[in-house]
């Protein structure tokens, strides 16, 4: 019995945290935050995929690595951790899952290969599948899709992007067909690229078993928020760290701030918020890849909204013990806060997320 | 990530299981039985038993012999005698949960003592104490706090002279639970008044019986919760009474409090209780209308059992760093009790939050629900909160020992 991630994937965390550390300095973060830094963020993405983010959930058969989703959220923790500025959630999880799970064997070896060799990316929307808002949706009819998807993922010069309709029939689209429009949304968080997608009377290939089985997006959405758990995870991890480092170098009163029990219990409190959270999310993930879904699907449920309700209370505290610096760009630590606002919000904020899990605890019943 | 326990361990979970199936939901009597009378003291969530009726004595038999009970404690000493194995130690306390079979006693005795008189008694006090606590023959009561020695423990005063070959003790303990029902009690004394705050002080075993001690009850908010004051007027002990050597009693306590801390919110005892709200929530009606269907109160509850699921995913890891002792997971455990106490507490309050005026009923009101046990167990677990070190005391912990921040400067001035 061992209940953690394996060597393999610490091994490969590390390296995603040291790449970002080396790569991506909170200097380099602003530029791209800024917009002044799109050179900079496709040196930091390759540097990445070199790393092999991209062929992670590409199942061996289709030349990728075929790990579990557990492989993923250990990447996940690690961009979270550094604010990595880089699509993965909807590029290299959402999307190869989707197409794996409801691919036709045509649809997998055209698509999975190519993300597997960095050839193409994808980027992925399934928000109105999980609730629409400004009554945004797609209706497909005779393989032409049209209507309008909001907060898509990974979208920005994306070659594919996967949709879905309302019963979660998913298809591919290509992003230079006409009548596709995309335009990024201005989110607060900006380290990830989100955008409104509109299509009108689009080519789809729509992706086969979906058609029949709505569980199959339901799946993808479920790994999406472990991803998301996990992102949130890494992003807290690092800021209780920067708390506690903060406070031992701040002097007021001619003391370190951290010898303070105010400050003290703040931290302590954030990491005993903060530690079962790991075991949560590993756990959620270890389901995801070996579990029926009607177990999975609670702990998925779980992980993504308590994680959402940690993370809120950790970027509000940690930002605190940073006192006023904690509040301007110069420190930075808004990046994290506005990752972990932005995770809390996608593919379900918590409440919604909760009643979804009390739905399938049969509580309605 | 593997969270199977092996095939070798296969025979033995169904093993276990068959027993289980045997004893679900059985009742223990204790026949009226006095020396018992601490068990029917706490009042417990009144399910509906519907297995077997087995007495208390027979019950720590039986547990003994089949080692789901004072598994590794030698046979010498009245134990099962097994190999310490903590994966079927997990199996044990898995099934038996599962199953709704009634746990083997514990107290501070079983749980405290027996672990202390391992690793630091004589063989004369393994032989006279370990196999009668097992049994339930002897209840213990621990005299550690002393009014002004509470988060500052180190720094209790009660005196013990050794005076012609006896230890004559002088003093005041508190929150002794127990101490009304106990025929012993292990407890720290200051013997070495020219030591150090802490190399003073000695772990002293006291039959309840000696003259010179008083107990009076301490009476909390729960009513029921059974603590005391005990007091010692020329209390005369023989020698041989101590445990381990003079000056040595901080570290034999010391050996055993970190156990105490963490089984003071068993995880799967979180999860029971979880469920059995969510059965309440289900049967209890406002308007006729079901508590479990009102979103607000619903809400409550996931937010809830997201926080029961976190810490029972926890269980699991500290459970495999115990296995795989290359995993470090040193933060993670020293977080147990404040999270465990504070997550039951609110849970507690919760199904008292849902009834309403209902959930105010206490004691033996005809209408109070589950025996009281929700307003009880609510009371109780602030004072758990409290106790066995404070959750602030554990906060300066996990910040200094945990994340490595400075500890809070001396104040030398006399305010």
């Amino acid at each position: 019995m061992y209940f953690g991630l394996s060597e393999e994937q610490v091994f490969f965390q590390d390296n995603v945290k040291k790449f970002l550390t080396d790569n991506a300095s909170i200097e380099e973060i602003r530029k791209i935050a800024n917009g002044e830094g799109d050179e900079l963020q496709k040196e930091i993405f390759q540097g990445i995929v070199n790393l092999g983010i991209n062929a992670l959930l590409v199942p061996e058969e289709y030349g990728g690595l075929g790990v579990g989703l557990l492989h993923a959220v250990a990447i996940s923790q690690a961009l979270g951790n550094g604010v990595g500025p880089i699509p993965f959630s909807g590029s290299y999880v959402m999307a190869p899952i989707a197409l794996n799970l409801a691919g036709s064997d045509d649809q997998k070896s055209k698509y999975l290969s190519k993300i597997a060799t960095n050839e193409v990316r994808f980027g992925i929307g399934l928000s109105e599948f999980v609730g629409a808002r400004e009554d945004a949706g797609i209706e497909i009819s005779n393989g032409k899709a049209s209507g309008r998807a909001l907060f898509v993922a990974d979208a920005e010069n994306a070659d594919h992007i996967i949709l879905s309709n309302k019963a979660g029939v998913m298809f591919v689209i290509d992003s230079s067909t006409s009548g596709v429009e995309l335009n990024k949304l201005k989110t607060v968080d900006k380290t990830r690229a989100f955008h409104e997608v509109i299509l009108k009377n689009v080519d789809c290939d729509i992706l086969e078993k979906s058609e029949k089985d709505i569980e199959l997006a339901k799946k993808v959405v479920d790994a999406g928020r472990i991803i998301l758990a996990a992102d949130t995870l890494g992003a807290s991890e690092s800021m209780i760290e920067k708390a506690v480092a903060y406070s031992k170098e701040r002097k007021q009163f001619n003391r370190t701030i951290g010898s303070f029990q105010a400050v003290k219990h703040m931290c302590a409190e954030m990491a005993s918020e903060l530690e079962p959270c790991y075991s949560l999310v590993w756990q959620a993930a270890h389901s995801f890849d070996n579990d029926s879904v009607e177990e999975s699907r609670l702990l998925a449920c779980m992980a993504k909204s308590h994680l959402s309700e940690v993370g809120k209370e950790i970027s509000k505290k940690s930002t605190e013990v940073h006192g006023g610096m904690g509040f301007t760009d110069l420190l930075g630590l808004h990046y994290w806060f506005k990752r972990i606002g932005l995770n809390r919000q996608l593919l379900g904020a918590p409440e919604l997320v909760r009643e979804e899990a009390a739905e399938i605890q049969g509580f309605n019943q | 990530m593997n969270l199977e326990f092996g095939t070798e361990y296969n025979d033995f979970i169904s093993e276990v299981q068959d027993f289980c199936k045997e004893y679900s939901n059985a009742t223990i009597t204790t026949n009226n039985d006095k020396k018992f009378e601490i068990l029917d003291a706490l009042p417990v969530n009144s399910n509906e038993k519907t297995g077997k009726t087995v007495n208390r004595s027979d019950w720590q038999r039986i547990l003994i012999e089949k080692g789901y009970f004072a598994r590794s404690v030698p046979k010498e000493y009245g134990g099962y005698g097994g190999e310490p194995d903590i994966i079927k130690s997990r199996i044990i306390a898995t099934e038996f949960s599962k199953y709704k079979v009634p746990s083997a006693m514990g107290g501070q005795g079983i749980d405290m003592l027996v672990p202390t008189l391992l690793e630091w008694g004589t063989e004369e006090q393994k032989q006279k104490h370990i196999k009668s606590t097992l049994h339930g023959e002897t209840i213990w009561c621990q005299g550690y706090s002393e009014p002004n020695a509470g988060s500052d423990l180190a720094n209790l005063q009660t005196k013990g002279e050794l005076i012609d070959g006896n230890w004559v003790i002088n003093g005041q303990k508190i929150w002794t639970s127990t101490a009304q029902f106990s025929q012993m009690m292990f407890c720290l004394i200051r013997t070495e008044p020219e030591a150090s705050k802490h190399a003073g002080i000695s772990f002293i075993l006291i039959p309840m019986d000696t003259p010179g001690i008083e107990i009076r009850p301490l009476v909390d908010m729960t009513l029921k919760a059974g603590f005391n004051e005990v007091f010692f007027d020329d209390v005369t002990v023989p020698e041989d009474c101590l445990v381990a050597k003079r000056g040595e009693g901080w570290s034999v306590a010391n050996s055993v409090l970190g156990h105490e801390r963490g089984s003071l919110a068993n995880p799967n005892a979180t999860m029971n209780r979880l469920n059995t709200l969510i059965g309440l929530m289900k049967e209890e009606t406002i308007d006729g209308r079901r508590l479990i269907d009102i979103p607000s109160y619903r809400d409550r509850l996931l937010k809830v059992q997201g926080r029961v699921m976190a810490v029972q995913a926890h269980s699991l890891r500290l459970l495999s760093s115990k296995i795989n002792p290359e995993q470090n997971v040193k933060l993670g455990s020293m977080i147990q009790k404040l999270v465990g106490t504070e997550l039951r507490h609110e849970l507690e309050g919760l199904a008292i939050d849902i009834m309403g005026e209902l959930g105010t009923l206490y004691e033996d009101d005809p209408n109070v629900r589950d025996g009281g046990s929700w307003q009880f167990t609510y009371m109780y677990f602030l004072g758990l909160i409290i106790g066995g070190g404070t959750n602030q005391i554990q906060k300066n912990i996990i910040s200094e020992r945990g994340l490595g921040m400075p500890r809070e400067p001396k104040v030398t001035v006399e305010v």
